[in-house]
């Protein structure tokens, strides 16, 4: 069944130092199966870099052929040439060779959807006008077969001018063999015919070719002549005058917009071409099995997509707990080992306290997260995400964005930093930087442990109707997010990022069951991506904060002790002096930190916080989230835990016993419910920062962002704590 | 009679779109245009944004870019 290569032939044994040119582009619309044909080639065999000099992601893979191998590069899924959203733009700067530093690919790969032809002819077309060599993939040739779609290849391929067409089931791996040995041939391959769905602008561009010289390659005139706004259409400008090419323009496109009439051409030409390779096709109506129709009707495809997403978060709850604890029980163990080796002193400390208890606090998240992340993947290429982007936009609408802005925000749940990156299918770009500041509100995964350990601490466990009292508050806080960035994204889309009214239009596709292999591939991705961030940035931040916590080490504190264990064992005998030890110990300890370089720092900032109702523990903790807010509850736990066991429940514990030097609890309602709030609504993450500004191209939205945030989580947690004490 | 104002379940043929409009182009890139039948399949609850098709493709539009495009009913298959 399965045609992958599980050989690892090294590139130098198969002599094929000239496949560093032979680079292959993978293009095709959306959903046309083409990552799943991308990971059937590739395999595992893929990396996901950067294109040099710009921060635009480059994802690729070798494909292992009989004598040779390629590099296949999987593009985003597109329409057209047209360079609408952000995705289109970099889908096509990469097959047009714009980006610098990275040559034109040597062929294209288009995969063409057997059940989506229609769609799938219209970018062929404007693939063709660029005399590349191609190989055309047809996926999904047997969901065509039992929706009753008959499609004659030959005569398609005749039409195409002889390109051609391979039937693939990319899921079962049937019809990849003959892939390959096509694009073992493809860059001896002929250029494909130029299609004649539209003479004039054929004419039209060889003769602008002819009066630049051919100094302006073909592809560039007709992307200049069909984009008047596009960033190269300057280009035809400078050789031919602007009033020539307006003159030409009007000629072709009348007073109409250019890509209207490329539609009406190329569809014209598409539809004469499904009439004669087409049979028995239902030429209208969706396609899909009757019976899950009425789940698309306009109440209980709603009411599903609540369903899903209740379904989803319930299962991150209750599906990670055995695996976190695991987890948890795992790095005690392990921190008891090692403090049972090594005599006590600065090293046991920094490894238990510092490396252990800090890197083992982050990785408890990554069931959560996965799972989290699963639903996301699967959610996302079942096709239901589309669904609840339709299902959705009349909401969005109201605070300004539409509903492109949903999928973004949903997958924020899991974490804003791919979150981001998937704002790159929304058209505009006002929208889209909206989106992108409203996505770090939604609640992400590292947010949960700050608030499983608040709400475990503060909110007790007890039955409000049918609902826990503590489910509750947790659900208060996502709504808190989703609030925080709809509100924002609606005072911006009212100021700063005031435009035209967004615009909705996007292909639904049908629901469709994901493949286990691109599902496996993605959901590898991103733990290997939030394991690689748990052994650097949360790493490095644990041992900072440790180094912080545990230097200067006062002679005078274990001196003191000593006198007072003395003391005590004169008064105390049996367990009760050990009981009285071991509470000398930590008052040594907590004493040791509060002259410790955290400890100052955290007294020296905690006349900002004082007004907040936090000490310097709690103000030492939040500076130290800044990077990444996971490793709060690590630091919370060096800070209050110290000398005891650095699991939650005596965490809690703690905190709850943490006094003001008058002897009056710290962690009071309001200052808790404060607290949650300014973890809810706070930019307090590194990476979102970074990606801000790689996705916007500036410091400015990332600065503005986080700026913004500290000030909204500030002012929300003073005025709770404030209105809150008043009482 | 314009896109809009169709019924669920009916399919009509586009006669006439005005692709000046905001947001039009980017409906006619996926393949509404002039000569096209399309059926209107779902909405979102209120109606609004619309789910039509053409060739078996499924496109949400919103009833101000619907608007837009001028159709022929075909058949009434409620």
């Amino acid at each position: 069944m399965s045609e992958v290569q599980t050989t690892y032939v090294p590139v130098e044994k198969i002599g094929i130092r000239r496949r560093a040119s032979a680079s292959i582009a993978v293009i095709g619309n959306p959903n046309s199966g083409k990552s799943t044909l991308f990971n059937r080639l590739t395999g595992m065999r893929q990396t996901t870099g950067n294109y040099p000099g710009v921060t635009v992601e480059k994802h690729s893979g070798t494909v292992q052929l009989s004598s040779s191998a390629l590099e296949l590069v999987d593009l985003p899924g597109i329409y057209c040439l047209g360079g609408f959203s952000t995705d289109e733009r970099i889908a096509v700067d990469v097959v047009l060779g714009r980006i610098k530093g990275t040559p034109s690919p040597d062929g294209l790969l288009v995969v063409l959807d057997a059940t989506h032809l229609y769609q799938g002819l219209y970018l062929l077309q404007q693939l063709m006008e660029m005399q590349l060599p191609m190989v055309v993939a047809m996926t999904m040739t047997d969901v065509a077969t039992s929706n009753g779609i008959d499609i004659s290849i030959e005569v398609l391929q005749r039409h195409l001018g002889g390109i051609k067409i391979y039937p693939i089931v990319a899921t079962t791996g049937r019809g990849l063999d003959t892939l390959k040995d096509a694009l073992e041939k493809i860059t001896e391959a002929a250029a494909p015919s130029i299609p004649e769905s539209w003479p004039e602008l054929s004419s039209t561009a060889d003769e602008l070719v002819e009066r630049c010289e051919n100094r302006l390659p073909r592809i560039d005139v007709i992307q200049a002549l069909l984009h008047p706004d596009g960033k190269r259409a300057g280009l035809l400008d400078d050789f031919l005058g602007t009033e020539s090419v307006a003159r030409i323009r009007e000629q072709l496109f009348g007073d109409e917009p250019p890509q209207a009439c490329e539609a009406r051409h190329r569809y014209r030409w598409v539809h004469g071409v499904l009439q004669e390779c087409q049979h028995q096709a239902p030429l209208i109506g969706r396609f899909g099995a009757k019976s899950l129709r009425w789940l698309n009707r306009p109440w209980p495809a709603t009411i599903l997509f609540f369903a899903v997403m209740a379904l989803v978060f319930q299962a991150v709850f209750s599906w990670a707990t055995p695996m976190m604890d695991a987890i948890d029980m795992g790095a005690s163990m392990l921190a008891s080992q090692v403090s049972s080796l090594l005599p006590a002193g600065a090293i046991s400390s920094f490894i238990t306290d510092g490396v252990i208890a800090g890197v083992g606090s982050v990785i408890i998240f990554l069931p959560q997260i996965l799972i989290l992340f699963l639903f996301i993947i699967i959610l996302e290429d079942s096709g239901f995400l589309a669904r609840a982007a339709f299902l959705m936009d009349r909401v969005m609408r109201t605070v300004g964005l539409s509903g492109q802005s949903v999928i973004p925000m949903l997958s924020s749940f899991a974490c804003a930093v791919p979150a981001i990156m998937a704002t790159r299918v929304i058209p505009d770009r006002r929208d889209r930087i909206a989106t992108i500041l409203a996505a770090p509100f939604m609640t992400c995964s590292a947010r949960l442990p700050v608030y499983a350990l608040l709400i475990a601490a503060f909110v007790p466990d007890q039955s409000v109707g049918w609902f826990n009292l503590q489910g509750l508050v947790l659900l208060g806080l996502y709504l808190l997010g989703i609030i925080g960035g709809l509100v924002t994204a609606w005072m911006l889309k009212r100021s700063a990022l005031r435009g035209p009214k967004p615009q909705f239009a996007l292909a639904l596709p049908e629901f469709r069951w994901p493949n286990l292999q691109t599902v496996m591939i993605k959901l590898y991705d991103r733990a290997r991506i939030f394991l690689k961030r748990a052994g650097t940035v949360i790493f490095l931040v644990a041992i900072i904060v440790w180094g912080l916590a545990y230097f200067p080490r006062s002679d005078v504190i274990p001196a003191k002790l000593e006198t007072a264990v003395t003391a005590a064992q004169v008064s105390y005998q049996g367990p009760r002096l050990d009981e009285e030890i071991l509470k000398l110990q930590n008052q040594a300890a907590a004493a040791q930190l509060e002259q410790s370089l955290l400890g100052r720092a955290g007294k020296f900032v905690e006349p900002v916080f004082l007004p907040l109702g936090w000490d310097w523990r709690v103000s030492a903790a939040v500076i130290a989230g800044f990077p990444a807010r996971e490793v709060v509850v690590a630091v919370m736990g060096t800070i209050y835990a110290v000398g005891g066991e650095a699991d939650e429940a005596s965490l809690t514990e703690k905190l709850r016993s943490a006094t003001w030097p008058d002897g009056s609890p710290i962690f009071t309602v309001p200052m808790v419910l404060g607290l949650l709030l300014f973890y809810a609504w706070c930019l307090q993450c590194a990476a979102t920062i970074a990606t801000i500004r790689r996705e916007t191209n500036g410091w400015r939205w990332p600065l503005f962002a986080w700026t913004y945030m500290s000030v909204v989580g500030y002012v929300g947690a003073l005025l709770i704590y404030q209105l809150g004490s008043m009482g | 009679m314009t896109l809009k104002e169709l019924n669920p379940g009916q399919t009509a043929r586009i006669d006439k779109i005005d692709a000046r409009q905001p947001g039009v182009v980017r409906l006619m890139v996926l393949g509404l245009i002039e000569g096209v039948e399309v059926q209107y399949e779902n909405s979102a609850i209120g109606g609004d944004p619309m789910e039509v098709s053409v060739y078996g493709t499924a496109i949400s539009i919103r009833k101000q870019q619907a608007d837009c495009f001028r159709i022929s009913p075909i058949s009434q298959n409620v």
